[in-house]
């Protein structure tokens, strides 16, 4: 399917990248050179076949439901673009 | 007497525990080895000091007789491993300077058996590519040249700084990862070995993640005993990370060198792709021969489906991708490029963070996860996924191992396919089923073609049968007998 400028800005917006106008349209081709190779996969009949959602036939293991880990709250901030009193500094969420 | 350089990983650890040389001289050899060898931009970060360290450590507990398996052995890191203390990218700007504050599993791994690290390896960003072209710090530069010319190749990827490092005598071993062929097709390029073990052999956690239905690490050694005796020390259950396999690790290296008489070999006649180079043919050919000369039985199978497996993992794997890398918002670690709103945040940040390749798989998983896409792209994808699976199932019951060519072509030259990103893809014709369907695989050296470039076969086997594999890689190593190495140029 030929994807349009309009649905890559859509999509751009969804991933939250930002893309300038210029490159709109190239990614457009290339998205739609992508996604018209892959439109073979409609050759497969797949009716009645499961989704394959995992590589490995074992079911989720369970783990106790305690805490093991925790108290690192320096280490967790230790890489973050801006730090204050031990929170998270981020921009301005609500007006 | 040999370079110290020179050395198996095996030959190495024996020289270590016959005391012929301290883990710091072999640890020195292969600093001074890596720096000399900077033209190949095989490494992101050097590490000396802290190798020397290790080693230090090491000699004294050879010394008090305490070796681990990998006791004093200096090895090369993939920067898709999380480090504690040391810088770890994943080859991309966004993760800039992120230094984490805990090891991965794998390297942890690695060090509790005595071995050490000489850096971090380059790589495609995000593990994102077939020839690390798309790394942040630059295209890593294969050690081996086509027959006297000086046009730089590619090393293939993603893990093209491990292989090169392996290939160029700088490391006696390296970490790398496979999501679609990333281990193997490097491996191919640079006469190496390199193992993809079963999905859930060795821990995924700390390390960053691509795609994670589909990510596993392995290593890539210069002989088929090293692989073993590397993936020996990777492998094992980890509790923190959900799909890693609660079995035992078997004695991988016990399994190199055990006669495959008997076995059944499947040759899968989809994997002879129109315009394979006519070397490559004849090379899987001579692996036919060699495993047929072994004892193998020899039986052609089919893999129907074989041809969707490229355009459904470039569903699945960018589907997983987009969702993985949603984290990359400029707020906890990694770049921040501050805007006038939250939202210009994101966006200014992931657009100046993420190279070419990444935006482009990030935005169509997007696409294919959206509203009214998702049953159409991402569920079909699953369910050819599933075909795919079932393919290799049925193949196994007659077979046990299934033989064919790594790559569809030997070292190509940096740039030569970085304008279509459909004929990248298709690097990974031969490596990328294996991945869908969680299986094990290994690329061996299998000789070189008119211009003096290396070729990988591969073998692929059921579930959790790396033993098997094991044998034959062995036994195509020896019938092989592949001692060509890259002329040092660098």
């Amino acid at each position: 399917m030929a994807i349009d400028v309009d649905t890559i800005r859509k999509v751009a917006n969804l991933a939250r990248i930002r893309v300038p106008d210029e490159r709109l349209a190239p990614l457009a081709n290339e998205l739609s050179g992508i996604l018209s190779w892959i439109e073979q996969l409609n050759e497969v009949d797949t009716d009645g076949v499961e989704p394959m959602t995992s590589a490995v036939a074992v079911s989720l293991p369970m783990r106790e439901d305690v805490v093991t880990d925790g108290g690192d709250s320096a280490q967790v901030l230790a890489n973050a673009p801006a730090v204050r009193s031990g929170f998270f500094v981020v921009p301005k969420v609500v007006e | 007497m040999t370079a110290l350089t020179d050395l198996s990983l095996a030959e190495a650890l024996e020289g270590l525990r016959a005391r012929a040389f301290s883990s710091r001289e072999l640890t020195a050899a292969h600093i001074e080895a890596v720096e000399r060898a900077r033209a190949l931009n095989a490494f992101v970060l050097e590490t000396p000091d802290k190798a020397l360290a290790m080693a230090d450590a090491s000699d004294a507990r050879l010394a008090r007789g305490e070796a681990g398996a990998l006791e004093g052995a200096p090895l090369g890191i993939k920067d898709l491993f999380c480090t504690r203390g040391v810088r770890s990218t994943a080859a991309s700007r966004i993760l800039d300077g992120f230094t984490p504050p805990y090891e991965s599993t794998v390297t942890e791994n690695l060090w509790r058996d005595g071995a050490l690290m000489l850096g971090k390896l380059n790589m495609d960003e995000f593990a994102m590519g077939s020839s690390n072209e798309t790394s942040a710090f630059g295209p890593v530069v294969n050690p081996w040249r086509s027959g006297g010319s000086n046009r730089p190749l590619s090393p293939g990827g993603s893990s093209g700084g491990s292989a090169t490092a392996v290939a160029a005598r700088l490391a006696l071993g390296a970490t790398a990862t496979d999501t679609g062929g990333s281990i193997r097709q490097p491996a191919s390029l640079t006469g190496t070995v390199g193992v993809k073990p079963t999905y859930g052999r060795c821990s995924r956690w700390g390390i960053v993640a691509f795609a994670s239905s589909l990510d596993q690490a392995g290593p890539i050694a210069r002989t088929v005993t090293d692989a073993a005796l590397l993936l020996r020390s990777m492998s094992g259950h980890d509790p923190k990370d959900s799909t890693s396999l609660p079995v035992e690790v078997p004695d991988f290296p016990k399994f190199v060198g055990r006669s495959v008489k008997g076995l059944r070999i499947g040759v899968p006649r989809e994997y002879r792709v129109e315009g394979m180079p006519r070397e490559i043919e004849d090379l899987w050919g001579r692996g036919v021969d060699w495993l047929r000369d072994a004892g193998c039985e020899i039986v052609e199978v089919s893999l129907p489906h074989t041809r969707y497996a490229l355009p459904a993992y470039y569903i699945i794997a960018p589907a997983e991708a987009s969702s993985n890398l949603a984290r990359y918002d400029g707020m906890r670690y990694g770049l921040r490029v501050e805007g006038p709103t939250l939202s210009d945040v994101y966006q200014l940040t992931r657009e100046a963070g993420f190279g070419d390749e990444v935006k482009r798989r990030v935005l169509i998983g997007a696409y294919v996860l959206s509203a009214g896409y998702y049953d159409a792209y991402y569920l079909k994808a699953l369910k050819v996924r599933r075909r795919i699976a079932e393919d290799f199932h049925q193949a196994f019951e007659q077979v046990d191992a299934l033989l064919t060519p790594t790559a569809p072509s030997a070292a190509f030259g940096l740039g030569d396919n970085s304008a279509d990103p459909i004929a990248m893809y298709l690097n990974d014709i031969f490596t990328v089923t294996v991945n869908l369907a969680g299986l094990p695989a290994i690329s061996v050296p299998g000789g070189v073609d008119a211009q003096g470039l290396p070729l990988g076969l591969q073998l692929i086997g059921r579930a959790l049968d790396e033993g098997t594999l094991l044998s034959l890689s062995g036994a195509l190593e020896k019938s092989a007998g592949f001692t060509a190495r890259p002329e040092r140029w660098w």
